[in-house]
């Protein structure tokens, strides 16, 4: 692909913690391409979450660099980045996170109101979306009055309705049951077939991330293997110990890869 | 678009918390309600006082010896009829002079009786201070010249001394001296707390005689017009002090009169407010201390916003124009509050009360601004909360 959706060098991202440094990734580099599907393993505390919400511009690295939509986030003011994120990221989370006293069409709709899309055609465009998850006779129920994995339909749905390069889902099953979780999969993977729409996915179930076209795996805030390393030379620079990454990353990200290739 | 989201939002929460709202909203009601009825009231005695002071006759100039000055004592009169004169040379025109000269003196008709003050008068007192007669007529200048004892009675004195009679014609007697009643004053109320129909005026010559002085109180002129009024007021204090060179004398005019007595009245007026804006300043603290609540119960909320691309200052103005509203809300049903009680102590109470638009307007606009003002800081920590500790917020 000419441009990547993401493209992430030596990222990391350090917490301060009561004066104490907690560095929750530690030197991240890779590339996310156009309408790629990649599923980011690894145990619990290993920087998963950090990562999503650094792709997503949620939140900014504190070293490294990171552009989204061919837009250093660094270099943008608090406002821009939330435009930026409104025109390429769409989020998925565990939660949910549906505004509750709200209609479904209405929680779709809400990422339209801040690209200030009039109410007619925001409510227009979000039931066609709610139609495309399987939920056009659901518009007018509120989240209490939906199931689980209806409410993640509709939670996918919003982030569909900004037409997004990147759709960055965070364990989007994790608070659902086996037949909805699937479901909601199912839904998330024709998505990324069908138009197109990068599809990052944190997922604890290994034979969910087997499904994905790339793996990625965290330990301890760092890559330490990316299925995208087997593939052709094309891809290399999203290899993390290219020659952009540093040299203390180097040794880890080696041991990472072998153990993981050994895992196989 | 963002700014119509952000009132249906605004709207939406007051509408999901009524009990909290209308909780929050009372500080601002009563803080509001009272300042309305206060500066109502202020205004109304501020307008009363004018009415009445207008009500004495236009242009009038009022000299007397002393200083005019709230809380000093009145200085004795050393003036006479010859000062009169005097004065009506400098006017020019006598019609336009009137004097006093007052004593407190009981009043008997039959066998009814009546304490009450008792004017000695020139003949130009109707046309001076613009007092009209209800029956009968008034004291001529021959009254005067001859000291007859003719009496021109005020409505209450008339009520009280002959009831339903008519009292034209009769005999009263006045301090035991007996006067014929040749008219009776048209009723004119209560003026600056005195009753103005309770007194008799007599011819000025009759009441010296009466009460054996050759003495003036008070000289009351009506000027031309209102340009010169105060030239022609330093004129006669000239001539009078030219008179009597170790007296002072002065001129007040019912514009110094009603300056001098609304400058009390609306620091009185501003003071009350500043009292009642107290409870409105209270109320502000409660709307910023709900709206703080409001940030913490939706933080997952502004998180959720920011992440789809709501930016600081639209999640700011959501809840700055929540803050508004409350206040908004609370400032109209406080001023409706405010204007009833107003309107009924007007009617119900001798306390009189008056609604300008502009204390409505100020009483709205104040509370708007203490809205922005209280919710200018729990907006801008809700702008600036970081997403991703927002959306992990419980
Ligand atoms: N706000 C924070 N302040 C301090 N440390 C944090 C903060 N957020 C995360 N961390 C730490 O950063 C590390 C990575 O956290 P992260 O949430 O990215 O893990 P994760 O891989 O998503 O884990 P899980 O699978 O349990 O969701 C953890 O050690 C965590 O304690
Ligand atoms: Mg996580």
């Amino acid at each position: 692909m000419a441009t990547p959706a993401i493209e992430a060098v030596d990222v990391s991202r350090t917490y301060q913690l009561d004066g104490v440094s907690v560095p929750a990734l530690r030197g991240v580099t890779l590339t996310v391409a156009a309408g790629d599907y990649v599923a980011v393993i690894g145990p619990s505390g290993s920087g998963k979450s950090t990562l999503m919400h650094l792709l997503g511009g949620l939140d900014r690295p504190t070293g490294g660099r990171l552009v989204l939509g061919g837009r250093e986030v660094g270099s943008l003011t608090p406002p821009e980045l939330a435009t930026l994120r409104n025109e390429t990221i769409g989020f998925v989370f565990q939660a949910f996170h549906l505004l509750p006293r709200t209609s479904a069409v209405d929680n779709v709709a809400l990422p339209l109101v801040y690209r200030g899309i009039g109410a007619r055609q925001r409510r227009e465009r979000a039931a066609a979306v709610l139609g495309r998850v399987g939920l056009g006779h659901r518009l007018h129920h509120r989240p209490n009055q939906l199931s689980g994995g209806e409410q993640q339909r509709v939670a996918i749905a919003r982030a569909l309705v900004t037409d997004p390069t990147v759709l960055l889902a965070d364990e989007p099953t994790g608070n659902l049951d086996t037949v909805n979780g699937q479901a909601v999969l199912a839904l998330l993977e024709e998505l990324n077939t069908e138009s197109g729409v990068a599809l990052v996915m944190v997922t604890h179930d290994n034979e969910v991330a087997a499904r994905a076209r790339r793996r990625i795996t965290m330990r301890d805030g760092v890559v330490v293997a990316d299925s995208a390393a087997d593939d052709p030379p094309a891809d290399s620079a999203a290899v993390p110990d290219g020659p952009a990454a540093g040299g203390d990353a180097d040794p880890t990200a080696g041991d990472g890869t072998e153990r993981a290739e050994a895992a196989r | 678009m963002r700014f119509a989201e952000a009132w249906r939002v605004a709207l939406d929460a007051l509408r999901a918390n009524r009990m909290r709202s209308a909780l929050t909203m009372l500080g601002v009601i009563i803080g509001v309600a009272s300042v309305v009825v206060l500066v109502a009231i202020g205004t109304g005695a501020k307008r009363e006082v004018e009415r009445q002071v207008e009500g004495l006759g236009s242009n009038l100039l009022v000299v007397v010896p002393g200083r005019i000055d709230i809380g000093s004592a009145p200085a004795v009169s050393r003036l006479d009829l010859a000062d009169v004169d005097a004065v009506s040379r400098v006017v020019g025109d006598p019609s336009r002079v009137a004097v006093t000269v007052a004593s407190g003196e009981t009043v008997r008709a039959g066998r009814r009786s009546d304490f009450t003050t008792v004017q000695g008068v020139l003949e130009t007192t109707p046309a001076v201070f613009t007092r009209r007669l209800g029956r009968g007529s008034y004291l001529t200048a021959s009254d005067v010249d001859t000291s007859r004892r003719v009496a021109v009675l005020g409505a209450a004195v008339a009520g009280a001394l002959f009831g339903d009679r008519d009292p034209i014609g009769q005999q009263v007697s006045i301090a035991g001296v007996r006067f014929r009643v040749i008219g009776v004053f048209a009723p004119l109320g209560q003026s600056l707390g005195v009753d103005r129909d309770d007194e008799v005026h007599i011819p000025v010559t009759a009441a010296h005689r009466l009460y054996g002085t050759q003495r003036i109180d008070g000289i009351a002129v009506k000027a031309p017009d209102r340009e010169r009024i105060d030239d022609l007021g330093a004129r006669i204090v000239a001539e009078l002090t030219r008179r009597h060179p170790d007296t002072e004398f002065s001129a007040v005019t019912q514009q110094q009169i009603l300056g001098v007595l609304g400058d009390i009245l609306g620091v009185l007026t501003g003071v009350l407010a500043a009292i009642a804006g107290i409870s409105l300043l209270v109320g502000g603290v409660g709307v910023s201390n709900i709206m703080l609540v409001s940030v913490r119960e939706r933080t997952r909320e502004i998180g959720l916003r920011k992440a789809v691309g709501a930016r600081p200052r639209d999640i700011g103005l959501q809840f700055l124009l929540e803050a508004v509203l409350l206040t908004s809300i609370g400032g109209v049903t406080g001023m409706a509050l405010g204007v009833g009680a107003a309107l009924t102590a007007d009617a119900l109470s001798p306390v009189p009360a008056a609604i300008t638009w502009w204390s409505l307007a100020l009483a709205f606009g104040v509370s708007a601004a203490v809205g922005i003002v209280f919710g200018v800081v729990p907006a801008q920590r809700a702008g600036r909360l970081d997403p991703v500790v927002a959306l992990r917020a419980e």
